[in-house]
Parts: C-alpha cells; structure tokens; sequence
C-alpha cells in the first residue's frame, strides 16, 4: 500500500523521527511553561480584578488598599506574585508583576523609572546566567508581556500614557487594553479605539503585533486571528462574581439597569483578549526572547565593561590574564633553555674530544 | 371716622377684636413678597459655576444634562478635537435662559487641563487666582464712588468637583485641590460616570470619600458651620449623608417604556439619567437648582466674599481684622 507509508512503523523506510514533536511536546509538558505578566496602570482601574477574571484566581488574597494621604508619600513599587496553575496535566508558572503607586501621585514625572529599572535587571539576570559556566537550571523572570491599562474615561491617551509606552516599547511587548469597558456605549468604544490606535501611530509607538495566521492553518483560525487583529485595543470587563441572569448563572457586574457579562463577546473584549493571551504566549515569549533580549544583550555587550557587578566574573577576567602572563613567561623560559643548549652545544664542540668525567 | 378707617384698612369683618380665623389686622405687608417676586422676575437670576475635573469626565454633558440646554464650552465652539491643553485655561460661556417668566444668565466656568499633565503640581492656582479675581473685580465697584446700581456679579458661586469612580479612595490630587478651594468657594463634589460602578461598590466608595474629607478636614457645601437654624440642619443633615452624588450625564434621549428620556444605551440595559434607582443626578438638580440655589449664593456672598473683603481691606493690618473677630485661618484661606 502507498498510503500512510511513512505512518506505519512496520513499512519499509520509516525512519521515526516524526515522532519528534510528540517527544518535545511530552517533554514541554512535564517541564511545565513560564511566563510573566506585567500589568500598569493608574489605581482604580480594574487591574487586580481583571487579572484575577483572566486566570480564575484569586492572586491577591490579602490585599489592603491605601488610602489617598498614603498614597502622597509612596513611590511606585515592584510587587511579584506567583502562581502555579495546572490544566489538564500542563503546568504554568504564572508571575504576576503589578506596580502600585503608578500615576497615582501628583507629579508623576519619575513613576516609570523603577518599572524600567525592574524590566532591565531581569534582562541582566538573564544575561549573566546564561553566560555562566552552570546553564542547567536558568529561571526565565523575563518580562514576556505588559499589559497597560488605559482609563476608559479621556478621550485617549494621556500624556503619561504616551511617555511610558515609548519609554518600554523597545524593552518588552505592550498590549494596551481599554480597562472598565462598561463606562462605554458601543459607539463610544469604537470611537475611543479608533482615537488610541491613531494616536499610538501618531507617536511611534510599536506595540505588540498578533503575528498573522500561517497559510497552512486552518480558516478558523485564520479567521479568528483577523477578528483579534481586528479588535486591538481590547476594551475589557473583569468580574469574578457569578450573577443570575436570564436563568443561568454568569460572570458578570450586576447594576440596576442590567447585568455586564464578562464572557459575552456582545458585551466586552474579555474572550478575546484570554484568546490571544493563551494562544500566543508561545510567541510573545519568543519575540521577548529574540527581538528585546538580544536588543538588550547587544546594547549592553557593546557597551563592555563588566557583565555584571556580582558572581565570579571579574575572577574569570584576572585568571584569563593570569594565563596570559603565564605562558609568556614559559616562553620566555623555552627561549633561554633553547639558548642555553645552543651555547652548551657549541662549546662541546670546542673543546673537541677530552675526557668528560 | 376712625372706626371706619380701620375697617376699611382692615377686611369688611368687624367686630371680634382677636382670634386668627379673622383677617382684621390684616395690613398687607405680605404683599410684599409678591412685588419682590415680580422685581426678582424683571430683573432676573445670574449664576456662575465652575467645572473641575480631569479631561474625559462627563463635566460639559452634566452641564448640558442639568439645564437640559446646550450650555458647554464644547457645545458653543466648533472644535471637533479634544486635545488636552498643556497648561490649565480657564473659559467662560454665558447664556440666557429662561423658564416660566424667570430669566438666568448661567456662566459655566470650565477648566481644561486640570489635572492631565503628567507633573500636576500647583494645578489649583490657576483656579484659585481666577476665584480670587473675580471676587476682586466685585470689590472694586463697591468701593467705588460712583457705584453701578446693580454690580456684575461674576463671583463665582458653586464649584463642582468631578471625581473619577475608581471605586477606592480619594486621589492625593482631589485631597489638595479640595482642601485648599473649600475654603475659598462651595465645593459640591461628585462622582463622575458613575455607571461604571455597581450599587455596593458605589456605597462603599461614598463612605470612604465622606471618610476622607473629614479626615483632611474639608468641609464641602452644605457646610456644617454655616447651617442656620435646626430646620436647615435637618435638610442639610440629609444631604450631607448622600454626598458626593454619583451621577450620569446624558443629552441623548431613548424611549423606555412608551416615555422618551435621557438616558446611554448598552448593550446590556439603558441606563436612566433622572432615574434615582440608577443615579443620583436627580439629587443634585435638586440641590443646585430647585431647592438650594440661592443659599449657594447666599454663603457665596455672604461668608466667601466677606472674608475676601476684609482680608483686602486689612491687608497689612492684622490687627484689625483680629478686633473684628475673624480668625487668621480664614484670612490665609485666600493665600494660594
């Protein structure tokens, strides 16, 4: 038979290696994924709630929100959260990175500095791991995505918004998302959109591009793809209280005039913006890995200098000169035995043929 | 000849001398009212009040929704680009309204810029010396000699602040706005867009504000101290308890139910602007224009100005303004 000839283990010529995928993917998934998620965003935005509806937990289980004469003297603050979520035997470490004390101050000139500060020292953990000697165990705490809330409320971008998104778009992969999207009627949204993408182009700003569908997919997921493509900035709805509506029981906000369904498509971008999340964190981690790492790694390479200011490096660095200095000095001892034996030579030659005792 | 005087000034009834069922002494003094009414009518109604919030709030749509006319700044000017201004402007649109006979010339202030740049420090100075210049402007022509009969007033009345509904706290921003102009000029804060927030997270984001502002010590309108007798406390109590109302602008109209009313239409239910089950616009029209209007102006007048006025007149002299019982805290209120 020619069909299936290469399927059959038993035919003639099949050597077994397309058996290879299934090894990784058996081997991916014992290893379990990793991946980090930064969100920023202004207080009262829907932040922790919206991550919390994205992965059904409850990440901040203990949490206290300061009042507003707190909030004049804190700065902006690092805060990592990890979880492990399993799905049918495949395993994601999820980090969760928020910053608290984002835009909340009056001046909010240097909010961004300890957020790019973070971003650039996992590039430079990173970095110095994977140049040890030891790469077994490396832990990826690369920012793979940032998801930037803006407030539904302007007209737009604010010029915080602005600044930030040009000062990290180089550093990691931004997805803006259009936060409390139950403030908007539909027209207002569609108009909003169409305000944020024109402005992120009018200002350079290179946010995260959905790779298009490869041709040999298949048309739904092509077609999926284009609606996602489509619905950029993701104007999105968090809950993860269940409300009775229309005899069945959904996620939603419950308000006087009606019920917001978190999961209805009719009512906010939420299913889509958890579609692309999950179907592409597989390349977000790869255009981390390949477009901002290495822009990170050859910036900071070409700039010299030490890798970085602890671990064994700088001994490495003197026993490398040492080396140096070492086998100059056995040449230079190789020279003299050389010369020596010459000179020996030449006098045993001269004093011809008496009796050496 | 007198008793027929006093029967005629008095009503045709004669005899009992006493008792209320009988109009005998009357004189008519109440009809006094009546003329100042029709004065008030002649002349008309001014009001001024200013907008502050950030850019995006809903400030010009409550205007419109409030005197359900177009009397925004963004209303009366073609401009179909919202761009933030990179510093504070202070705009001000007049109209003449009228309704049943009474005419108003309402001037809404507005405040582009405030609170959208990224370094927003100091943004209230603007706002206060605009206040303060108004108030200068009306002590000018009364100390003049050759006084106008009726003075411009372009103090500014009623200051209603927008606060975001981010369904916590105050922001430090409305914190230092708020504190330094209560002192200045009534401020009637409310929360802005407040269809983004469920009933409990509203409530819950009340009592925090009303928390707030008793911490910091701001006293917003209707103030405690200025309530005049048990009756006005008793109202004044009630409103206290609601502030800041969350409200809903809207000049769009929907039919709901066989009616046509203001109202933003989703998806997911049509939200009713002078439904006080969905918001508390209603209380605030209430509040400004049907019930308290002219106590706002009252205290505007009355306490604002005041202490304006004898803060200039006793500009180097302390002394006298302490002889005169006022203490300095009010004095350095109008200091910026």
């Amino acid at each position: 038979m020619k069909q299936g000839q290469f399927t059959n283990p038993e035919t003639p010529g099949y050597v077994g290696f397309a058996n290879l995928p299934n090894q990784v993917h058996r081997k991916s998934v014992k290893k379990g994924f990793e991946f980090t998620l930064m969100v920023v965003g202004e207080s009262g935005l829907g932040k922790s709630t919206l991550i919390n509806s994205l992965f059904l937990t409850d990440l901040y289980p203990e949490r206290v929100i300061p009042g507003a004469a707190e909030k004049i003297e804190r700065t902006v603050q690092i805060e990592a959260s990890t979880v492990e979520i399993e799905e049918r035997g495949v395993k994601l470490r999820l980090t969760v990175v928020d910053t608290p004390g984002y835009g909340d101050a009056i001046n909010s000139q240097d909010c961004f500095s300890t957020i790019i500060a973070y971003i650039d020292d996992q590039f430079e953990r990173y970095l110095h791991d994977e140049s040890g000697l030891n790469r077994r165990h490396i832990v990826d705490n690369r920012v793979h995505c940032c998801f930037y809330f803006i407030s539904p409320l302007g007209h737009g971008l604010k010029p915080l918004d602005v600044q930030f998104m040009k000062a990290i778009h180089n550093k990691v992969n931004v997805v803006p998302v259009i936060a409390k999207a139950d403030t908007l009627t539909l027209r207002e949204r569609e108009r909003l959109k169409r305000r944020i993408l024109d402005e992120i182009d009018e200002h350079g700003i290179k946010i995260y591009h959905l790779p298009d569908a490869e041709s040999d997919e298949d048309e739904d997921f092509k077609e999926q793809t284009r609606i996602l493509k489509a619905s950029i900035p993701f104007a999105v709805v968090g809950s993860n209280q269940q409300i009775e509506a229309k005899g069945k029981k959904v996620r939603g906000r419950l308000y006087p005039w009606g019920v917001v369904e978190v999961e209805n498509p009719e009512h906010n971008d939420f299913l889509k913006l958890r579609t692309m999340l999950i179907t592409h964190m597989q390349d977000l981690q790869e255009v981390t890995q390949d477009l901002h790492y290495e822009n990170f790694r050859s910036d900071r390479l070409k700039r010299g200098g030490r890798l970085s200011s602890h671990g064994p490096e700088p001994e490495e660095m003197d026993k490398d000169m040492i080396l140096q200095e070492k086998e100059a000095e056995l040449r230079r001892m190789q020279e003299m035995i050389a010369k020596m034996q010459a000179q020996m030579q030449k006098q045993g030659d001269g004093e011809g043929d008496g009796p050496h005792v | 000849m007198i008793g027929h005087t006093s029967v005629a000034v008095g009503g045709l009834y004669g005899e009992k001398a006493s008792g209320p069922t009988v109009d005998f002494s009357y004189v008519g003094i109440d009809a006094i009212l009546e003329q100042m009414r029709r004065k008030a009518m002649k002349q008309g109604f001014e009001l001024n009040i200013m907008v502050v919030g950030q850019s995006g709030l809903g400030k010009s749509t409550l205007m419109n929704t409030l005197f359900k006319s177009k009397v925004s700044r963004k209303s009366v000017l073609a401009t179909s680009q919202e761009k933030i201004p990179k510093t504070i402007e202070i705009k001000s649109i007049s109209h003449d309204i009228e309704e049943k006979g009474v005419r108003m010339k309402l001037t809404v202030i507005d405040t582009p810029g405030f609170g959208d740049q990224i370094n927003n420090e100091n943004c209230w100075q603007p706002i206060m010396k605009f206040i303060n210049d108004q108030y200068e402007a009306y002590l000018q022509e009364e100390i003049n000699i050759n006084r106008k009969k009726r003075i411009p007033d372009s103090r500014v009345h009623c200051c209603i602040y927008f606060i975001p509904p981010t369904g916590h706290c105050l922001r430090p921003l409305d914190v230092e706005f708020m504190r330094r102009l209560s002192k200045v000029v009534n401020i009637v804060p409310v929360i802005a867009k407040a269809d983004t927030l469920t009933l409990e997270e509203r409530d819950f984001f009340k009592k925090k504000i009303r928390e707030e502002l008793r911490a910091n010590g701001i006293d917003v309108y209707p103030q405690k101290e200025f309530d005049e007798d048990a009756e006005d406390r008793m109202i004044n109590e009630k409103i206290r308890e609601m502030i800041p109302f969350a409200v809903v602008g809207s000049d769009q109209e929907y039919q709901v139910n066989g009616r046509r009313l203001l109202g933003r239409k989703t998806k997911w239910g049509t939200i009713e602007v002078e439904n006080i089950a969905h918001c508390e616009f209603a209380y605030l029209r209430d509040l400004l224009i049907r019930t308290h209007m002219q106590n706002i102006k009252d205290i505007t007048s009355s306490i604002h100005y005041e202490m304006y006025r004898v803060r200039r007149l006793n500009e180097n002299n302390t002394v006298v303004a302490h002889a005169n019982g006022i203490p300095e805290h009010h004095l350095a209120a109008h200091e910026m």
